[in-house]
């Protein structure tokens, strides 16, 4: 019966295999219910969250109790709806600045690896250009320069999270474009598009897969690094801001920023140790994960 | 015994130099780029907003902002290769003069957190290595996932809410005690007593690659038959780790304690905002809370530099000092 299901199952990104990476690891296992967590706090915000995390009241520096669960701020800010939103903003982010720096990665990284020659050069000389200004600086200066909306948060987060994917899918495109069944399809006339295509990049798919999953986690992080220097979407609640602003008030009342550092940590944490899991479980050569970490 | 070929290195040198030169320059250009990319007046970013009409004529014919891009653009490239970096308004200052005042702080924060993470990160990854798979292997590696996944400022407020305000051991802020006359030794450990939670938040962050690249360069070498034979002869298994397989360990780690020096840098400018410690961290959040552009962007050219030449600086010492790399003809 088992076998079966095995056999049936062969695809490395399959349900089965991703289920089969977690479900021996406990820690994964507890990382990927705590993702479950955030995620569906993140998308059912408005429900979860007992008061609108903007509104300020009178009830200032009350400490965790039944009424405000992780107490409320200077303003009389509810910091566990905070912490709620907060989710939103972060996931929202992460989630899409990885998927986009991880197409352009790959764009650029397959091209470059295919193409050879001089645009090869250049695109990898691009590439360690860009690698040169720490990526928190670099952020850090187009934002201040060019403005801090959501939408220029996620453009400015992505122009700098692209190098590593670019590397990675390049080596990669290098090393699958000298196999047999590429020489195979080449042999029989397939167009350079059709063998990056439908041979190179399928192949190269689980490596791509697991990069995004563990970008996640560092754009999370360097984006809450710019709102705690005070960069960021003055429109939306994130934990970087609830930490730029309780930093202030760290004698007055730990929790204001306690909680939203430990939901920080909590989900950065869960999204390395599920993506280091993925990344054993479905590139067995490969090498320990490599966390991003900017910050 | 080790072959070594001045010619084959210098030709090395020489490339490298060129390369290195080369991307100061595309820095500095990218620099000019944002500058003039930016929305709104470029004068606002060479001068600072804080500003006055006359002023801002000064700095448009200073930069040349009436004439072609190219000229402007050589205007810009020939005053920061002279080392003007501008004048900033919040300070009454030259940037430069701005910038420098404010190094010595943040480098004794970076050294001693790279001192203390590469002391302690190289132990434990040694001891992790000494067993795969162990108690203590799995123990070490929890703490590296934790490491790798609280960023700076977290551990930072989590060190300051227990070391500083709960158990009141370490002072909060500052990088000395204020309207204290302290000189000597007293002043040393005044400095010390300060230094010590933002440097320990900063060497939490970088001991966690360490420690993990150590563990993995550790393993790799010991599975080598010099190993074996070492064993074979009886060698003590502590003088295997430290003597024999260490030193052959040692080089990958200390290249990447050089190479993540922009990622300290970045480490410090939020530590250095938890803990109001007076480098240049402190001095970025002050001009950006100020608009004071000239600085933030001689900030991003000085910063990007020291990280050029740290690269080239590991780049040319590395066949120096690795054993296994040998000039052949």
């Amino acid at each position: 019966m088992k076998v079966n299901s095995e056999i049936k199952n062969h695809h490395p990104l399959s349900a089965g295999n991703l289920w089969r990476g977690v479900k021996h690891n406990k820690v994964a296992l507890i990382g990927a219910i705590v993702l479950v967590v955030f995620f569906g706090a993140a998308i059912f915000a408005d429900r979860i969250a007992p008061y609108d995390p903007q509104k300020t009241s009178n009830e200032t520096f009350q400490p965790p109790s039944q009424k405000f669960l992780f107490g409320t701020d200077d303003l009389g800010r509810d910091v566990f709806s905070g912490v709620i939103y907060g989710a939103q903003t972060s996931i929202l982010i992460g989630v899409s600045v990885a998927l986009l720096s991880g197409l352009l990665g790959v764009f650029v990284g397959s091209a470059a690896g295919y193409a050879g020659g001089i645009g090869d050069d250049f695109l990898m000389r691009l590439t360690e250009l860009f690698l040169i200004p720490p990526q928190f600086f670099l952020a850090l200066i187009i934002a201040a320069l060019f403005g801090s909306s959501l939408f220029n948060l996620i453009l400015i987060l992505t122009i700098t999270s692209w190098t590593a994917m670019a590397r990675l899918v390049r080596a990669e495109v290098l090393s699958l474009k000298e196999r047999p069944f590429v020489e195979a399809s080449r042999a029989v006339g397939a167009s350079p598009t059709r063998i990056l295509f439908h041979d190179i990049l399928p192949n190269a798919f689980p490596l791509i897969i697991t990069k995004i999953i563990l970008m996640v986690g560092g754009v999370i992080l360097l984006e809450a690094g710019l709102e705690f220097v005070g960069i960021g979407d003055a429109n939306r609640i994130s934990w970087g801001y609830m930490l730029h602003n309780g930093q202030h008030f760290i004698r007055d009342g730990w929790w204001i920023i306690a909680f939203p550092s430990l939901a920080l940590a909590a989900l950065v944490l869960a999204l390395n140790v599920v993506g280091d899991a993925l990344n054993s479980a479905l590139n067995p050569k490969a090498r320990a994960a490599h966390f991003d970490k900017a910050v | 015994m080790k072959i070594f070929f001045p010619r084959l290195y210098q030709r090395l040198l020489v490339k490298r130099v060129i390369q290195s030169l080369i991307l100061i320059l595309l820095l500095i250009v990218i620099n000019f780029f944002l500058i003039h990319l930016a929305p709104g007046d470029p004068v606002y970013y060479l001068a600072g907003q804080s500003g006055d009409e006359q002023y801002y004529e000064l700095i448009r014919a200073k930069f040349g902002l009436d004439q072609s891009l190219l000229t402007q653009l050589w205007v810009y490239l020939s005053s920061v290769l002279r080392g003007d970096l501008g004048y900033s308004l919040s300070y009454q200052q030259p940037v430069s003069a701005v910038i420098f005042s404010r190094v010595p702080a943040t480098l004794l924060l970076i050294v001693s957190a790279i001192l203390m993470a590469s002391v302690g990160g190289i132990l434990l990854g040694v001891e992790a290595a000494r067993k795969e798979n162990s108690f203590y292997d799995r123990l070490f590696n929890t703490f590296a996932l934790l490491g790798h996944s609280f960023p700076s400022f977290s551990i930072g407020h989590l060190l300051l809410l227990f070391f500083a305000l709960y158990l009141g051991l370490f002072p909060a802020q500052g990088m000395a005690s204020a309207n204290q006359d302290l000189t000597g030794i007293n002043y040393f450990l005044d400095l010390l007593v300060h230094l010590a939670l933002p440097s320990l938040t900063l060497a939490i962050v970088q001991i966690a690659q360490i420690m993990r690249l150590t563990r993995a360069e550790m393993l790799n070498v010991l599975g080598e038959n010099f190993i074996t034979t070492a064993r074979a002869k009886g060698v003590s298994e502590r003088k295997v780790l430290y003597g024999h397989a260490l030193r052959n360990a040692l080089l990958p780690v200390v290249t990447i304690i050089g190479s993540d020096l922009g990622m300290l840098l970045s480490g410090a400018v939020l530590t250095e905002t938890v803990f109001a410690y007076p480098g240049l961290g402190r001095l970025t959040l002050e001009v950006l809370a100020a608009r004071d552009y000239p600085v933030l962007m001689g900030l991003f050219l000085l910063i990007s530099i020291s990280v050029a030449v740290i690269n080239f600086l590991t780049d040319i010492t590395y066949p120096l000092i690795d054993p296994r790399i040998k000039y052949s003809r």
